[in-house]
């Protein structure tokens, strides 16, 4: 069993655990993820790695409640136990010294951008990292992205806190600067990530994207992750998650996402009555 | 003493009543119907239906002793060449093996073999003790990878000889195909986890949520004392069309639209969290026994139309006939030649329908078959708001492209010895599907079987 062992409520919604899975961890490189289940009738959900370390054994993911699915694990304690838990999946980030790197991370996607962070940093990069979020109270990370990157700049949609923007106009800050970008990290949700490629396409900087579509085995067995990248069917699981965001179909991505949407809803209902009948 | 009566038919659930459940199809033989269909064979003495079998099950003898009402005994003989009777007695193709050569075939109809098998593997599971003697530990190790019917005949017969077996399965429970794939009203899931359960009781020590090729490797299990690996990965990855609108909304693999259905129960939403979604119409492309298994849950989840769309006749799908029996009971619809060249969808990315063209058969192509040849000016518009396409499986390469040395062929499945399953790499075997391509349980558990009498020979060198 794959243990709770450290539990830290981030926002209102946004949760991280701690999870004892040696195996994983010892494997783990940026830009992977696990693929979990929280008990015997749960859903396989994808999620990407925020923290890993080999010495506790453990690896460390963010879940923000949306779902059914994500609520079952975010209302898990120290102590509880998820049934399955298997990984690392997915090709890790390609980590190399390419000069001056942007990480661009918005709401729950600055989680897996941390370790890209600091992988690259540790590759001798110049790390800037600019963090998105809706308000103050939704920014998760700060001080962990601050210690992944040599700069933070921190923008928020209702200028609650740093500038007022979005994460696109903290990259343009970081341009107005005069700083020459070789290569950009961004990680959020995938309107996010298709602004940042329009923004980025026309300036001709390498932009990578980490896509985070449905999935079910995470082995590149059932094919229920494709994405249209260059005119091409990619499985995401297995050929990314990360892509060159200047070739990847993000409308095709949005709508796929979407599918299970009113299924999805019902169950969610179901067990928010049940946590409401039982108290939590 | 062999009687004269007729082959004794399969009880089933009514076709209506059963196109609305996920419950098993076929019924089984009552101990009645079972002694008297064991009488009608004639013990043969140099049995054609034991060369028909992959395994070589000693058909006569267990089919003897039902007719003599020794079920267990029957279980017993069955077992020592067979790991797992009541899945090979549910979906073996048994009318292009053991029974096809059955000498009573030749003038009438076969002793129901098939049947018999299951009965008895049934019946001992209900009633047997399941017990095993342990044999003496060999002192060696050998790892398993994927725990489908090939890797666990493998896991079961090396196991046997006393050898410390490990299993390693990238999804979190074991059976491979038998579980994601093969739906629960041909094979209850139940069934197949007690045959790997007994396995568990001889020894064999089953690890889930083990992705070989990401969290260990070939190179590093043989590094951490394993003294053979045998591989046994089935073929996994799922083929397109490659025409325009395949990723669309509503388009499934049969793999995701199965795995689904049956691994993740999502037949049972919300109370299994995994969903599943159908339309009224449901085009199945191909014409196998995936895609016989893909339209009939198709019904079971609710869809009114469900149509076979296959580029040839009747005559050449590939399914096995019983399947296609059952399915036109259970009322799907076939458009044979026909074809599709688009899936059609809304503004919001939804499949809504097919463009398709028809077909007539031409001149026999490589394979023998007649050709199918698109009809110019033929094409027409099939309303649906799913597609599930199941026109085959390719191996997975996680594991291939991560072991250095190993030796694949052009498709990219595993180069193996006929005879031995020895891989390029010496101590490493392969068998199943990754080997073969996508085949049937049987031969996959008859390949698992090659490879642990020769990495049991193996061993002895070491
Ligand atoms: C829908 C469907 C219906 C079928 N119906 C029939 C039928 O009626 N009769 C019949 O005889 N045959 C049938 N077949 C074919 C039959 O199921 C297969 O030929 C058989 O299961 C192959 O066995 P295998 O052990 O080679 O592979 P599989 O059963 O595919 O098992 C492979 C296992 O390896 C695991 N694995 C893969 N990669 C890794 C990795 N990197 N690390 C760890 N584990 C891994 C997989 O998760 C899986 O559990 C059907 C197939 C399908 C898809
Ligand atoms: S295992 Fe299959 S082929 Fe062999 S006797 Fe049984 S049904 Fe026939
Ligand atoms: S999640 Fe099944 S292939 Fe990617």
């Amino acid at each position: 069993m794959y243990s709770v062992v450290k539990r830290r409520q981030l926002s209102d919604t946004i949760v991280l655990l701690e999870v004892a899975a040696p195996a994983v961890a010892q494997k783990a490189k940026p830009g992977e993820f696990v693929i979990v289940r929280q008990n015997e009738d749960s859903e396989r959900i994808p999620l990407t790695i925020m923290d890993f370390s080999s010495e506790k054994g453990t690896i460390t993911i963010v879940i923000q409640e949306v779902g059914y699915s994500s609520a079952l694990i975010t209302r898990m304690q120290e102590g509880d136990a998820f049934i399955d838990f298997v990984g690392p999946l997915g090709q890790a980030t390609e980590i190399e010294n390419y000069g001056t790197v942007l990480c661009v991370g918005g709401g729950v996607g600055i989680a897996p951008v941390h370790p890209i962070a600091r992988g690259l940093k540790e590759a001798g990069n110049k790390v800037i990292s600019v963090l998105g979020a809706r308000n103050k109270e939704l920014l998760i990370l700060e001080e962990e992205m601050r210690a992944a990157s040599d700069e933070v700049v921190i923008t928020t949609d209702d200028g609650s806190y740093g500038m007022k923007g979005f994460v696109t106009h903290g990259i343009q800050s970081v341009l107005d600067k005069g700083v020459k970008i070789d290569a950009i990290w961004a990680i959020g949700p995938v309107i996010m990530m298709k602004s940042v490629a329009n923004f980025t396409r026309p300036l001709g900087i390498k932009t990578i994207v980490s896509m985070n579509p449905v999935m079910v085995d995470g082995t590149g067995m059932c094919g229920a992750c494709r994405l249209d990248v260059g005119g091409e069917t990619k499985f995401a699981c297995v050929d990314g998650p990360e892509f060159d965001a200047h070739k990847v179909d993000f409308d095709l991505a949005m709508k796929r996402s979407v599918f299970f949407r009113n299924e999805e809803a019902a169950a969610y209902h179901q067990v928010k009555c049940q946590c409401e009948k039982e108290g939590k | 003493m062999a009687s004269k009566a007729p082959r004794h038919e399969m009880p089933c659930q009514d076709p209506i009543v059963r196109g609305k459940n996920f419950s098993e199809v076929a019924l089984g033989y009552t101990t009645e119907t079972a002694i008297e269909e064991a009488k009608r064979c004639v013990q043969c003495k140099k049995p054609k239906c034991v060369e028909g079998c992959p395994v070589n099950v000693s058909i006569p003898q267990f089919i003897e002793k039902v007719a003599e009402g020794e079920f267990l005994e029957a279980a017993k003989i069955l077992k020592t060449k067979n790991t797992l009777p009541a899945v090979c007695g549910r979906v073996c193709p048994q009318e292009s093996q053991c029974e096809s050569k059955c000498l009573l075939g030749i003038k009438g109809e076969s002793v129901a073999i098939g049947r018999l098998e299951r009965f008895v593997a049934d019946y001992e599971m209900a009633n047997g003790t399941g017990k095993f003697a342990k044999p003496t530990p060999s002192g060696k190790k050998v790892a398993i990878i994927g725990a489908g019917p090939a890797g666990l005949t493998c896991a079961a017969e090396l196991a046997r000889e006393g050898h410390a077996v490990t299993v390693f399965e990238a999804l979190h429970v074991a059976g491979g195909v038998l579980m994601y794939g093969i739906p629960e009203f041909r094979l209850p899931k139940a069934i197949v986890q007690k045959e790997i359960s007994s396995l568990k009781d001889m020894g064999v020590e089953i690890l889930v949520n083990q992705v070989v090729g990401k969290v260990t490797s070939v190179q590093e299990l043989m590094e951490s004392g394993y003294d053979a690996v045998f591989i046994g990965t089935g073929a996994g990855l799922p083929y397109f069309m490659n025409i325009p609108g395949e990723n669309l909304n509503g388009v499934y693999s049969a793999n995701e639209f199965l795995t689904r259905s049956n691994l993740m129960k999502a037949y049972n939403f919300p109370a299994n969290a995994t969903p599943v979604k159908v339309g009224e119409q449901v085009a199945v492309l191909g014409g196998g026994n995936v895609a016989m298994d893909a339209a009939r849950t198709a019904l079971r989840l609710g869809a009114k139309d469900v149509y076979i769309v296959y580029r040839r006749s009747m005559t050449e799908l590939p399914a096995r006939a019983e399947e296609v029996h059952h399915a036109e009971e259970e009322g799907i619809q076939f458009k044979i030649l026909t074809n599709p060249v688009q899936i059609n969808g809304d503004e919001n990315g939804n499949v809504k329908s097919m463009t398709c063209l028809r077909y007539e058969l031409g001149e026999p192509d490589a394979s023998g078959r007649r050709k199918p040849v698109p009809i110019e000016g033929s094409e027409f518009e099939l309303p649906v708001q799913t597609v599930v396409v199941s026109i085959g499986q390719g191996p997975n390469p996680l594991v291939t492209t991560t072991t250095k040395g190993l030796a694949l062929n052009k498709h990219g499945n595993i180069a193996a010895d006929e005879n031995t399953m020895a891989t390029s790499i010496p101590g490493v075997y392969a068998g199943g599907d990754i080997v073969t391509g996508a085949a049937t349980v049987i031969l996959a558990m008859g390949a698992g079987k090659t490879a642990a009498a020769s990495i049991n020979e193996y061993l002895k060198t070491k």
